[in-house]
């Protein structure tokens, strides 16, 4: 089991980093040919960061859309984060000095992860518009999620496991000194939610995350009559796929 | 035409109930096999049209950045789901946005993911039928481009970019739409949109003048082919005659004389409007582009002035310069190019145009922000100033303004319904139903603040209301540009204001 782990989880990291680096080269090798920023947009390069920043941090947009959609779509992000930074102390030995003041945030913040995906799953189930736009990918990315955080939870509290042989797993595979993994059901659930997310990033809607920061409508200047915009025909060369 | 029921006046952002398949049968002309071949493309609909079109696809993936971010993007969050005019006045559920982009990008996975191929039922990945493409070309005329969901789509997924690539695409198999490429036809043998030859403009100009010196006492001029003018002005040509837009040229001319500028219109770019962008050809829209460079260059201006029009402002504002530029030759002290709003609003912050308001006191207007304006470019040099500039002309020349709902005006605003190449009469159902959130969100400062006219700078909302506006119970004139109420209040120098005549000439 602790072999089929250690393969996975290189196997997975490997596919999310090359499959990633491959989809942000396609991203940025394709030319932009025109200005087309969503007005009003920033008139300089500063403004464009700052509107990105709100983007990305504040999902701007979406809260101009739908408070409800941004609310629980805000909450599961942020709570992702913290639950992500919560983790790190079983990737660090000694464990830094901020994640270990922010553990308890983290496990807030996981309860606060599976009111927003619920929330979200409830509004794809009950709302007509979107129910029609919904397709089983979007099912499974959502039960892929809460999958995770049950079993994370759960071992948590209901189901105590030696989360110290498990932090030696973790670490054994960042040194390449495989130790074993203990054989919980939640353990290897979680792992292998986990691995399957890591697998599928590049291949689905997760790519939002990079893609965003390529979108031109968001990431534009909005100064064509300043700056003449001529994309450079060399950027024109074909990626390759 | 087929018979069809109104949605009816009601709140702008009303959500309807879902109705599967309600604008199936919506679908526009399509191109003849001479209009087709004029702009290169294949006549009718070609034999190997499957495979014809996935490379075609596949060009414009590679070619453009936003198509191939915008098809992997979207996570159907659905917050565009409820801001498009289209849905909102169909309850169509394929004029959602994002259901309106997965026509296309079902194909894409199909055609170009991993996933699609290995595991198309999992991510909806479809192949490409003649159903399918039958689907592109009803619903890729029910878009008008104008970006409403790309303002709130957390990752700026423009719609409009699909529905372009999707024209194209069908373009290049022989599926074109007749509205479209008939007039692209036009402007290359003409010169503009309504295939106006050289000298019937002269004598419509002509005209024109003798209007003006009739209601003003002045010899304000509308000058063609002038070498050595200073200013060209590039003006849809719907400007020269038809109501209300000509009241706008007239505005211009005005707005011309009081300045004290040389300027002319040209007969060989006598058409501001790029119908190229609304079939997504950016070969077209630089041949058509070219053709304003050239009569710029031949005349010798050193300024490009654009009248009241949306989708060719878009052009002119952000894609003239990489399509057909540099414009070095013109006067880089000034814009370039400048918009006709600009220009009015200058010489009005510079204390040069005198207005006697009460000339428009019987009209309490309100303001329709046109999308290619609002959400595709800009005025001024502050972001927000296309939403600032026509609004003070209108308060300078006017005692009466009234916004409409937040959330129906600025970058906000609703589609007139006619935009991006639909303003045909083949679509008049779309059209009409299309129009609603707009007519609502009017209706409500109508009934609330006594608001007699609807006030716009663009001539394809201009014609569309005129003909819309009247299905909703409002008056095919309460349509009115922003420079005809310009020209209802400015008074020229030496132009006799005698005070029983004042305001009384420009009524209907």
């Amino acid at each position: 089991m602790t072999a089929a782990y250690a393969i996975l989880f290189y196997a997975a990291t490997l596919i999310l980093i090359i499959g990633l680096v491959v989809k942000i080269r396609q991203y940025a090798m394709t030319p932009a040919p025109l200005k087309i920023p969503t007005t009003p947009a920033p008139t300089t390069k500063q403004g464009v960061v700052l509107r990105m920043a709100r983007e990305v941090l504040l999902f701007q947009s979406l809260f101009r859309a739908n408070k409800w959609i941004w609310l629980f779509g805000w909450m599961f992000h942020v709570a992702l984060v913290l639950v992500l930074a919560r983790h790190l102390r079983y990737f660090t030995e000694p464990v830094w000095n901020w994640v270990v003041l922010i553990q308890p945030f983290g496990i807030y913040a996981a309860f606060a992860f599976v009111v927003g995906l619920v929330a979200l799953w409830i509004r794809r189930i009950a709302v007509e518009r979107i129910r029609y736009i919904t397709g089983p990918s979007d099912h499974l990315m959502l039960l892929i999620l809460l999958g995770i955080a049950g079993s994370g939870l759960g071992m948590k509290y209901v189901a105590k496991t030696d989360i110290v042989a498990v932090k030696a797993f973790i670490l054994g595979l960042l040194y390449f000194d495989w130790q074993p993994l203990p054989a919980d059901p939640a353990v290897l659930i979680h792992l292998g939610l986990v691995a399957l997310l890591m697998i599928v990033f590049p291949f689905s809607k997760l790519l939002h995350a990079p893609g965003v920061f390529f979108s031109p409508t968001r990431n534009q200047v909005d100064n064509p009559r300043e700056i003449r915009y001529a994309p450079d025909a060399t950027s024109n060369a074909a990626p390759g796929e | 035409m087929d018979d069809f029921t109104l949605p009816g006046l009601k709140e702008p952002v009303e959500i309807p109930k879902i109705d599967q398949g309600a604008m199936a049968h919506s679908q526009p002309f399509s191109a003849a096999p001479d209009h087709q071949i004029a702009l290169g493309f294949p006549g009718e609909l070609v034999d190997d049209w499957h495979d014809k079109a996935i490379a075609k696809f596949g060009e414009i993936l590679d070619s453009q950045r936003a198509l191939k971010v915008y098809m992997d993007a979207c996570v159907k969050c659905g917050a565009c789901t409820d801001k498009c005019h289209y849905f909102l006045g169909t309850g169509d559920p394929k004029n959602m946005p994002v259901a309106r982009q997965d026509l296309m990008r079902k194909i894409f996975r199909r055609y170009f993911t991993w996933a699609g191929k290995w595991l198309p039922w999992l991510v909806g990945a479809k192949d490409l039928t003649r159903d399918v493409l039958d689907e592109w070309y009803s619903y890729f005329h029910q878009c008008s481009q104008c970006r409403r969901c790309s303002v709130y789509c957390p990752y700026g997924i423009d719609t409009a970019e699909f529905s372009m690539a999707a024209r194209e695409i069908m373009d290049h198999i022989g599926m074109g739409q007749k509205y479209c490429n008939e007039i692209i036809g036009k402007v290359h043998d003409i010169g503009n949109n309504l295939g106006l030859p050289e000298k019937a403009l002269g004598a419509t100009l002509e005209d024109l003048e003798e209007d003006l010196e009739d209601e003003t006492g002045i010899a304000v001029r509308l000058p063609l082919n002038e070498k050595g003018a200073d200013i060209l002005l590039i003006t849809p040509s719907a400007d020269f005659f038809a109501e209300p837009h000509v009241d706008g040229l007239m505005g211009y001319a005005k707005v011309f004389h009081q300045a004290g500028v040389s300027w002319t219109l040209s007969s060989k770019a006598s058409e501001a409007a790029n119908f190229a962008m609304f079939i997504g050809s950016h070969d077209q829209m630089g041949k058509i582009a070219e053709r304003i460079r050239d009569a710029a260059m031949e005349l010798g201006v050193k300024r490009i002035i654009v009248g009241e029009c949306g989708h060719a402002w878009r052009v002119a504002y952000n894609f003239w310069d990489t399509l057909v530029g540099p414009f070095d030759f013109l006067d880089p002290n000034y814009p370039i190019p400048q918009h006709i709003c600009e220009f009015t609003y200058d010489l009005i912050q510079k204390g040069e145009l005198t207005f006697d308001k009460s000339a428009n006191d019987h009209i309490t207007p309100t303001f329709h922000d046109s999308c290619n304006v609002s959400r595709a470019s800009r005025m001024g040099d502050m972001p927000g100033g296309q939403f600032k500039i026509p609004r003070d002309i209108i308060k300078a020349c006017c005692n009466n303004f009234v916004d409409m709902a937040d959330d129906t005006i600025h970058e906000n605003t609703f589609c007139c319904g006619g935009g991006g190449g639909l303003l045909t009469d083949d679509l008049l159902e779309l059209r009409a139903k299309g129009a609603s959130p707009r007519m609502g969100a009017y209706d409500q400062v109508v009934k609330d603040h006594g608001v007699t006219h609807l006030v716009a700078i663009c001539a394809i909302c201009k014609t569309q209301f005129s003909k819309i506006m009247p299905m909703y119970g409002f008056a095919m004139d309460d349509i009115v540009g922003v420079h005809q109420l310009v020209s209802n209040a400015l008074i020229l120098d030496g132009q006799e204001t005698n005070e029983e005549n004042n305001g009384e000439t420009v009524d209907e």
